[in-house]
């Protein structure tokens, strides 16, 4: 299991360094300084082993947070680990950076002694761990027996992200449907690879222990219900509206409060939900995808001191629909010494430091197209390696989901308490956003 | 109080410190350190006593009684964190209590607290029974508890590898199965670690198992996911293959694999490690997500290299165009690392795809053409193994080859370089004068270099001799005489003498055609690869390596396998010892040839670097040695001076050249001189004179320079004179069939015995016999027709060339379904060299390795009629039980093999 965990400043200075295993000799804090975090080379792996000693690391802005161990540990435990500490971290103080884990030095400490036990991670859930462990240290001293009792419960209980007795005046709850296209496209438009990364994420804002149900265009619920009869077709234009029936995903995972096993017998997703903010699920799928946007590159080079570049964009989507925060860029070789660009839309800039062009529009309606062009003028080198042509990449927002699904419906029940799925207040909001959306050049 | 706890929480990272201290001689130091732990205990109170640690103790054990479930769990967790020998004694009466908690976090603390325990003191942990209280709380109804127990348990019994700590069977897989679907993430990913330890007794229960972890693969943890697939990739082994659920099973298996990609990048890579795995061993799971491995431009290199070895394993003729483009797309890009690994793609796609193999060539071309150093000098490593491939196809791109020449720095590419134009001599004009160029600086290159240009220069001098007698002078004398390289002396050497002694077998030798190079590179063994399927998930199969190569101590040494599929030969372990299937513990680890060597030998193929040991000669052969080939030499080429002698060291030099040395080191095997060693039955009496009007006939089979002789011994036991005999076999499995007449030229009088050989064919009619081996004969003399059956050794018919190469070795292992594998125990065997028996025998040993004291053989043999038979032979010293296990496409012969090894071995 975990045998110590490190976090270091940018430097390689030790900021927390909590051990948890006799294994773990005191040089392994400076043995990763001296074998990573100041290694001339870029890092090659995420795991590094040093004198029979592993190491995972993962980076969040500056800051270095290292996993050590000896054991043959479950890789893939330590790193969703390592992600989850940070989550819990960004969840109690915000941004992760040396001031604020500096002044958070003590809850840290008491964080990392909560949710590793002897390098075990424990209930990580940040729902759970506020109700007792607050800055102010451990709460304990002035709760009531029942009170102290509730905790342990949920701490170790089946439903560990919940706390009971919430209350709402008001019950409500927002589902954003947030989705990333992810395209590689060939110079001459041909799709090399396209899938769609979305997420749903759920506030809830809802009483008691209440138990949901939820439903979207799956084809493969919707296609069994087909055969059963055509009397749920109603329901389906409820919020769904225009667009596809239907869409095929390749696999969705859940969060952990989503029964999975009900999932894998029934294809129903059935939870009970944890207060507040929380992924609820995610998914991927790749047929069928709307490209928001189509982009077409035209590179000359003329001679060896210039290029002209001439790049096309094209929206594909509903006219009514606005796309926002447009943006192309365009890279340019090391060896440019100057540029002209020519917009018909938006602003156009040449930035230096970034080797690229960058095209920003604030918002363009669908089925329209705009053009770029520009000359790109060259120092002469004497460099043999030809410029390696580094794709055209775009990012966007539109107010879609790509992928064309739809929520269909999320039933809210709760048995104790006097409200009804009627009462509760949903709003649904889809979001399609550009996830790494590039065309070779 | 409570906040003492909270205290000492925060400054047990310094335990680690103060444990130093207390422990220390000096009194005076210890004194501090005490006082140290109770300052950070007891803020605020008196300290006076020296003794204070127990005193800090006895708080803490109040507080295991404190009424507030949060404070007796911090006190029990705390405690354990005091890695201090006295105070463990005091934890023990509390840790029991905590144990037994009402409350399921003081339980669920508790539960670790006993793996802290034991590490700290073992041997208390068993002596106070807290094992099975552990083991009781598998059964707790809190899941959260039964996780920490079941982690806290399977850590524990790893320290113990023969030990039944985690008594895995039916009612408690159940139970766990049921916290599988309500703990937190975290202790699913216990449970499922613990589950695949366990071997269910059958397909039926395997089954069952598999559909309840199922939907674990929808988990957002990727560990839980990968838990998961690691279970029922190891279950899956058991289920049968026509199983209907087999099939949805695969089918389940590739979504959750494809999504971990768009995890972290880190999580990726390990994901990406484990997809290489699974790739190898059950490759019709991905097979049709190619593009899902497509290199991104913003991944971190790491993520970048991994997909790239997994889009070559998955290319196949039905991808390969997309395949190219997108390598020809990454040849272009910034890392050197990641640009070679492409161009060394382009050309393995050229070697497994052959319809492509024009496309990479070309493509190739391209790249060699911008001229980027490192590009080109990976292309040429490259395309050299094209032209091993397939032969006389490409060589039309020579001429652009050499072109480049002077610009490559790297020892790898100048070799390969240095090979093709030797291989190439006669097609390429200037020859000589290229090879001629490299030997200026010949002491300034690397070993390989100067090996390849030795082989190189003697290759053109065979095929130019009359104008390149002088280099290649030159060239055996520098390696010769100035080399300090053993390898390089040796190899010289034996050029030196071969082209002295007799240059026709030189060219036999040095121009041999060369076998073909295997499609696929870079295998990991297929043992280590079972092993690391059941590591999934862990660091092992990110490092691809098995846990004892880099966990100290007891931990991790036992060696996981693959449970068996149902109705397979080997012998299914009962329950009770298979649970941990640490219970197969001799299951044999193993290790990668790693891929320097498997280039190395690529490269050297045509020769391969002399690894045979060699046997000491006494000197006065030495000097026979010598003589030989001073004299040889100056006949052959005209030398006047012979300088090998002088330079030559003692022993070592001169030994291998002599006689069966050589023929050894060049695997010229080929029948001479082995016969002897082949094995041969004890004589039989097949027909008895009673049955056979007073003709008794016994005989035995042997194989001798390549032939199968059936010798014969006639007696005539009858009062009359016998003649006239003649030999007939029925058809038989394996188309046995007398190559020749039964020749007893004079006739057999009373009382008198003719032995006679009979050379036999096998390419009579075939006809299936039971057993397999068995042979009906039919003697005739001049009194009647007699008919026996006897049956003959298989190892008969092994032949000469049964050796595979290594890499089709580990291909065609890999190839042949694992119902095919049987496995056998052959008891009692006492052998120093049973590789060298075996060869004797035509059973030819490709590989050998050895790990902790046990050698593992990689043995092949190819039977008369072509079907070849792969074993794994592992030999445990001390222990005169051998474990056979026999791999073969027609598994009926398994049985036959595996007597003759046991034949041969004991005899």
């Amino acid at each position: 299991m975990i045998g110590g965990l490190f976090i270091y400043n940018h430097k390689g200075e030790v900021l927390i360094s909590r051990v948890y295993r006799d294994d773990i000799g005191r040089n392994a804090v400076d043995a990763f300084r001296v074998n990573v975090i100041h290694a001339r080379q870029q890092v090659r792996s995420p795991v590094t082993n040093i004198a029979r000693t592993s190491f995972f690391h993962v980076k969040r802005s500056n800051i270095w947070l290292a996993a050590v161990t000896k054991q043959n540990v479950n890789a893939a435990m330590v790193f969703e680990f390592l992600y989850k500490m940070c989550d819990v971290m960004a969840a109690y103080f915000g941004k992760i950076s040396e001031e604020n884990i500096k002044n958070n030095f003590v809850l840290i400490y008491e964080l990392l002694d909560e949710i590793l036990d002897f390098g075990y991670p424990q209930n990580s859930e940040t729902g759970a761990l506020k109700t007792f462990i607050t800055q102010q240290g451990i709460k304990g001293q002035h709760q009531t027996k029942e009170e102290q009792s509730q905790i342990t419960s949920q701490v170790t209980g089946q439903i560990g992200w919940r706390r009971e007795g919430i209350k709402y005046r008001r019950n409500e709850l927002f589902l954003d449907v947030l989705e990333s296209v992810n395209l590689l496209m060939s110079p001459q438009g041909q799709v090399l690879s396209a899938h769609v990364s979305g997420r749903v994420v759920m506030k809830s804002y809802l009483s008691g222990m209440p138990e949901c149900k939820f439903g979207m265009n799956d084809k493969i619920v919707i296609d069994k219900q087909g055969k059963g009869g055509a009397s749920d077709d109603a329901g389906k234009s409820e919020l769904g509206g225009s667009g596809k029936q239907s869409i095929a995903i390749d696999d969705c995972t859940f969060h952990q409060c989503v029964r999975l096993s009900k999932f894998d017998s029934e294809r129903s997703i059935s939870f009970i939900p944890p207060d507040g903010e929380y992924e609820l699920m995610r998914y991927r799928t790749t047929k069928d995808i709307i490209l928001p946007f189509r982009v077409i590159p035209l590179v000359r080079e003329v001679g060896r001191t210039k290029l002209e570049v001439k790049v096309v964009i094209k929206s594909n989507f509903k006219p009514s629909l606005l796309a926002q925060k447009i943006e192309v860029r365009i890279p340019t070789p090391l060896n440019t010494s100057g540029v002209q660009v020519i917009c018909m839309k938006g602003k156009a800039k040449y930035k230096a430091s970034e080797n690229a062009i960058v095209w920003k529009i604030k918002r363009m309606a669908g089925m329209k197209e705009s053009q770029i062009s520009a000359e790109i003028e060259l120092l002469p080198t004497n460099d043999k390696k030809k410029w390696a042509r580094p794709p055209i990449s775009m990012n966007f927002e539109v107010p879609f989901a790509p992928s064309g699904l739809k929520v269909r419906y999320l039933k809210v029940f709760e048995s104790k308490l006097n409200y009804s799925d009627h009462d509760v207040i949903k709003w649904v909001r889809y979001i399609g956003r550009s996830g790494i959306y590039e065309t070779r050049c | 109080l409570q906040c003492l706890c909270f205290c000492l929480c925060l400054y047990s990272g310094e335990i680690f410190e103060l444990k130093a201290e207390l422990n220390s001689d000096k009194k005076e130091k210890k004194k501090e350190a005490v006082k140290k732990v109770i300052a950070s205990m007891t803020v605020g109170k008196d300290v006076s006593q020296p003794d204070m640690a127990i005193m800090a103790v006895n708080t803490f054990v109040k507080d295991c009684e404190d009424p507030n479930p949060l404070i007796r769990a911090l006190a029990v967790r705390t405690m354990g964190c005091i890695r201090v020998d006295k105070i463990t004694e005091y934890l023990c009466e509390p840790l029991r209590k905590c144990l037994k908690d009402e409350d399921p976090y003081v339980r669920k603390t508790a539960a670790v607290c006993v793996a802290k325990l034991h590490d700290i003191n073992a041997q208390l942990v068993e002596d106070q029974g807290f094992l099975d209280t552990l083991k009781d709380l598998i059964s707790d109804s809190n899941p959260m508890v039964v996780a920490n127990a079941v982690a806290a348990l399977s850590e524990i019994a790893e320290s113990h590898p023969n030990s039944n700590l985690l008594d895995l069977n039916p009612q408690t897989i159940n139970k766990l199965l049921t916290a599988l679907n309500e703990c937190t993430e975290w202790g699913q990913i216990f449970i499922l670690d613990c589950l695949a330890n366990y071997t269910p007794r059958d397909d039926r229960e395997s089954q069952s198992i598999c559909e309840r972890v199922t939907p674990r693969l929808s988990h957002a943890n990727s560990a839980v996911v990968l838990s998961a697939v690691k279970v029922l990739m190891k279950f899956m082994e058991m289920l049968p293959k026509d199983l209907d659920y087999y099939g949805t099973l695969l089918k389940k298996l590739a979504p959750p694999l494809v999504t971990l990609l768009s995890a972290e990048p880190e999580l990726q890579y390990v994901a990406l490690r484990n997809i290489n795995l699974i790739v190898q061993k059950r490759p019709e799971i991905l097979k049709h997500e190619m593009k899902v491995f497509f290199v991104k431009y913003n991944d971190p290199i790491y993520v970048k290299l991994e997909k790239l070895d997994i889009m070559i394993r998955l290319a196949s003729q039905a991808n390969i165009a997309q395949v190219l483009a997108e390598l020809k797309e990454y040849a272009t890009e910034v890392d050197v690392d990641f640009v070679r690994k492409a161009v060394r793609a382009i050309g393995r796609c050229a070697i497994k795809v052959e319809q492509s193999a024009e496309r990479c060539v070309s493509t190739l071309l391209d790249l060699i053409q911008t001229k980027v150093n490192y590009v080109v000098q990976e292309a040429i490593v490259v395309i050299k193994d094209i032209f091993r491939k397939y032969p006389n196809k490409y060589e039309s791109v020579i001429a652009t080859l050499c072109e480049n020449l002077d610009s490559l720095d790297e020892p790898e590419a100048r070799a390969a370089m240095i090979w093709i134009v030797g291989e190439y001599a006669e097609r390429i004009d200037n020859a000589d004068e290229l090879l001629e160029s490299f030997l200026e600086g010949f002491h300034d290159e690397s070993t390989q270099v100067q090996l390849q240009l030795l082989t190189a220069i003697v290759k053109l001098f065979l095929k130019k001799p009359t104008e390149t007698q002088e280099l290649v002078q030159q060239v055996l004398s520098l390696a010769t005489q100035d080399s300090d390289n053993p390898d390089l002396r040796d190899r010289g050497y034996i050029y030196w003498r071969l082209l002295s002694t007799d240059p026709v077998a030189a060219k036999e030798v040095v121009l041999a055609e060369k076998p073909l190079i295997s499609e696929e590179t870079d295998l990991i063994e297929p043992t280590l690869l079972e092993e690391l399927i059941c590591h999934i998930g862990t660091l092992a199969s990110v490092y691809h390596k098995p846990p004892s190569a880099f966990v100290e101590g007891s931990r991790g040494v036992q060696h996981k396998r693959l449970p068996a599929r149902a109705g397979s030969g080997e012998s299914t372990e009962s329950p009770d010892v298979g649970q941990s299937v640490s219970g197969v513990s001799d299951a044999p680890p193993a290790v990668i040839p790693s891929q320097g060597d498997l280039l190395g030998d690529l490269l050297n193929l045509d020769l391969a670097p002399p690894t045979t040991t060699v046997p000491p000669v006494p000197s006065s052969m030495q000097m026979g040695a010598m003589d030989l080939l001073g004299g040889g030499l100056d006949s052959l080429v005209g030398f006047h001076t012979c300088p090998a002698p002088v330079g030559m060291p003692a022993g070592l030099g001169a030994a291998p050249a002599v006689g069966g040395g050589l023929g050894d080191l060049f695997d010229l095997g080929g029948g001479v001189g082995m016969t002897s060693g082949s094995y041969s039955p004890p004589r039989v009496v097949w027909l008895q004179a009673m049955k056979a009007k007073g003709l008794e006939i016994s005989g035995t089979f042997a194989r001798r320079g390549g032939v199968i002789q059936m010798d014969v011994s006639l007696t005539n036991k009858a009062m009359s004179v016998m003649s006239d005999f003649a030999v007939q076999f029925n058809k038989n499995s394996f188309g046995m069939a007398p190559a020749g007449p039964l020749q007893v030229l004079t006739p057999l009088g009373p009382n008198q015995t003719v032995e006679v050989s009979l050379p036999l064919s096998s390419t009579g009619p075939v006809m299936k016999m039971e057993p397999l081996n068995n042979l009906q004969v039919a003697v005739k003399n001049n009194i009647d027709v007699f008919y026996f059956s006897c049956q003959y050794p298989i190892s008969l018919l092994f032949v000469e060339d049964g050796k595979m190469d290594r890499q089709v070795f580990l291909a065609t292992w890999k190839d042949i379904p694992s119902d095919n594998e049987a496995q056998f125990q052959i008891k009692d065997c006492h052998l120093n060299a049973a590789s060298n028996k075996l060869q004797g025998s035509n059973i030819f040993t490709v590989a050998k390795r050895t790990v902790e004291a046990q050698d593992m053989l990689y043995q092949s043999i190819k039977l008369t009629n072509g079907i070849w038979v792969l074993a794994e032979l592992r030999i445990q010293t001390g222990n005169p039980n051998y474990t056979l296990s026999v791999k073969c496409r027609a598994p009926e012969v398994s049985q036959y093999v595996s007597q003759c090894y046991e034949l041969i071995l004991k005899n």
